[in-house]
């Protein structure tokens, strides 16, 4: 459709220095962190609180809310981004790399997807490489506090190159697959992959 | 499923519903209809190039809302899809829809999207709608699909709005209250109230979900839908009355990232 310009719209928002390129397509920024959930927020206990890795692993796993914090610490700072078109530059998370917990489970080569459960019931999917070298986390403190119930906490899947859906709130575990099984927004018109940069938004995109 | 494609609506009314919320009804080529709940895309173009999306509820019932149904006889078909804005004074992209854009002038959207907040009458009840401000939007629409049907399906609105004058579809609302389908409409006023108002003058809390809500027995379908803070603060009490977090369903609505 190009050539269509909206009668009298202008810009109003001025990108600061640097954002425009850190901007995906359609998105804006935002300086808050707005919650968007499709249910009430679960409240999860820290003493029953557990975090399994499971499926096609040699050694199924599971941590406690201790355990996994005794597990080596890892740090992500940059920007995340939101399907409804906000993203926020320059947060920052930290919890422990899903790298760490592949390397205790030991995925079976015939692993290629994982899909990530959660207290509440919530499910995504992503393709195994999208979870490991250095670009998932495991996350319970954002910037430097304990992460908000609203915002996933206890602990939360952090997977910023992907839209944030994907970086599934109250998670509990992820169970290797030989195959893709598409998670819940994923079976309700949302992309399947959802990489921001290639605006993969919807089913189609 | 193919993609979601980019259509050049026409706006075909401008319909303010109160001071600070506008109708914007639009003539939308190759519509193929929607479910009440979802939403769409709005794409804005200014002269320069820059572009700006955002994704607003649809109001109308899948046939057109109350301005009729959409023309889908002859032709390809065009839909009538009317949303409701609320005009953010910094906004982007709300004071152009709800303060420039005039009858005639033309929108690009794409759509319906959203799969889970929904409602069609063959999902049962009862209903329990629990809105805050511009958070009605959607719920409107299940609200005209229900009536629109001549379902009869237990339904029940509890609406928070700041001031009477506040209310949006306060009318038409009563008028659907007033159709005896089953339907009970009840306001809570946040901040002020008119001379002699015996309703609700305070934020929705347990007490009053328990008042106006479904006994959770009953297992209504819930769904709740305004700014983080009620749906937060509505979901949670539900919950802790003895609700099937399952069958509570929300949607954020409003400015974001306001906490």
């Amino acid at each position: 459709m190009g050539g269509f310009v909206s009668r009298g719209f202008k810009r109003r928002r001025r990108p600061a220095a640097g954002e425009a390129t850190r901007l995906p397509p359609g998105q804006y920024a935002e300086p808050g962190f707005p919650v968007l959930t499709a249910g009430p927020t679960p409240r999860v206990d820290l003493a029953s609180w557990r975090f399994k890795v499971e499926g096609l692993v040699k050694t199924p796993t599971e941590w406690t809310w201790e355990e996994i914090h005794a597990l080596p610490a890892s740090h992500f700072e940059g920007d995340i981004h939101c399907v409804t078109r906000w993203s926020k530059l320059g947060t920052s998370f930290a919890g422990v790399s899903v790298d760490t917990l592949l390397e205790a489970a030991e995925p079976r080569p015939e692993a290629t997807h994982v899909v990530a459960s959660c207290y509440g019931g919530y499910t995504t999917n992503l393709p195994l490489d999208d979870v490991r070298g250095g670009k998932a986390w495991v996350v319970w403190d954002h910037e430097g506090a304990p992460l908000p119930p609203e915002h996933g906490g206890p602990a939360r899947l952090l997977v910023p190159h992907l839209y944030f859906w994907k970086s599934a709130k109250w998670v509990n575990g992820l169970r290797l697959l030989d195959h893709d099984a598409p998670g819940f927004w994923e079976s309700l018109g949302y992309h399947n992959r959802g990489d921001p940069w290639r605006e993969e938004r919807y089913w189609g995109d | 499923m193919g993609r979601l494609s980019w259509r050049l609506a026409e706006v075909v009314e401008v319909r303010p519903e109160t001071r600070r919320v506008v109708t914007l009804a639009l003539e939308v080529p190759d519509w193929d209809g929607h479910l009440p709940g979802q939403h769409v895309d709005v794409r804005l173009t200014a002269e320069d190039g820059y572009q700006a999306e955002r994704a607003y509820s649809i109001a109308s019932a899948p046939d057109g809302g109350p301005g009729g149904p959409g023309d889908r006889r002859g032709g390809p078909p065009v839909g009538r899809v009317e949303l409701a804005v609320e005009r953010l004074d910094d906004g982007e992209v709300s004071p152009y829809l709800a303060g420039e854009l005039r009858r005639g002038d033309r929108l690009e959207l794409r759509g319906p999207v959203g799969g889970y907040f929904v409602w069609e009458p063959g999902r049962g009840g009862p209903l329990l709608l629990v809105a805050g401000g511009s958070g009605v939007v959607p719920l409107m629409a299940m609200l005209r699909r229900r009536a629109a049907t001549g379902s009869q399906v237990p339904a029940r609105l509890l609406y928070s709005s700041r001031a009477l004058e506040d209310v949006i579809f306060r009318e038409e609302l009563d008028r659907l209250a007033a159709a005896g389908d089953g339907l009970t409409v009840t306001h809570a006023l946040t901040r002020a109230q008119p001379p002699g108002w015996t309703g609700y003058a305070r934020r929705i809390d347990a007490v009053m979900l328990e008042e106006v809500g479904w006994p959770p027995g009953q297992r209504p379908l819930a769904y709740v839908c305004g700014p983080t803070r009620l749906v937060e603060a509505v979901a949670g009490h539900l919950v802790a009355l003895g609700h099937d977090p399952a069958r509570v369903r929300t949607e954020r609505f409003g400015p974001t990232g306001v906490p």
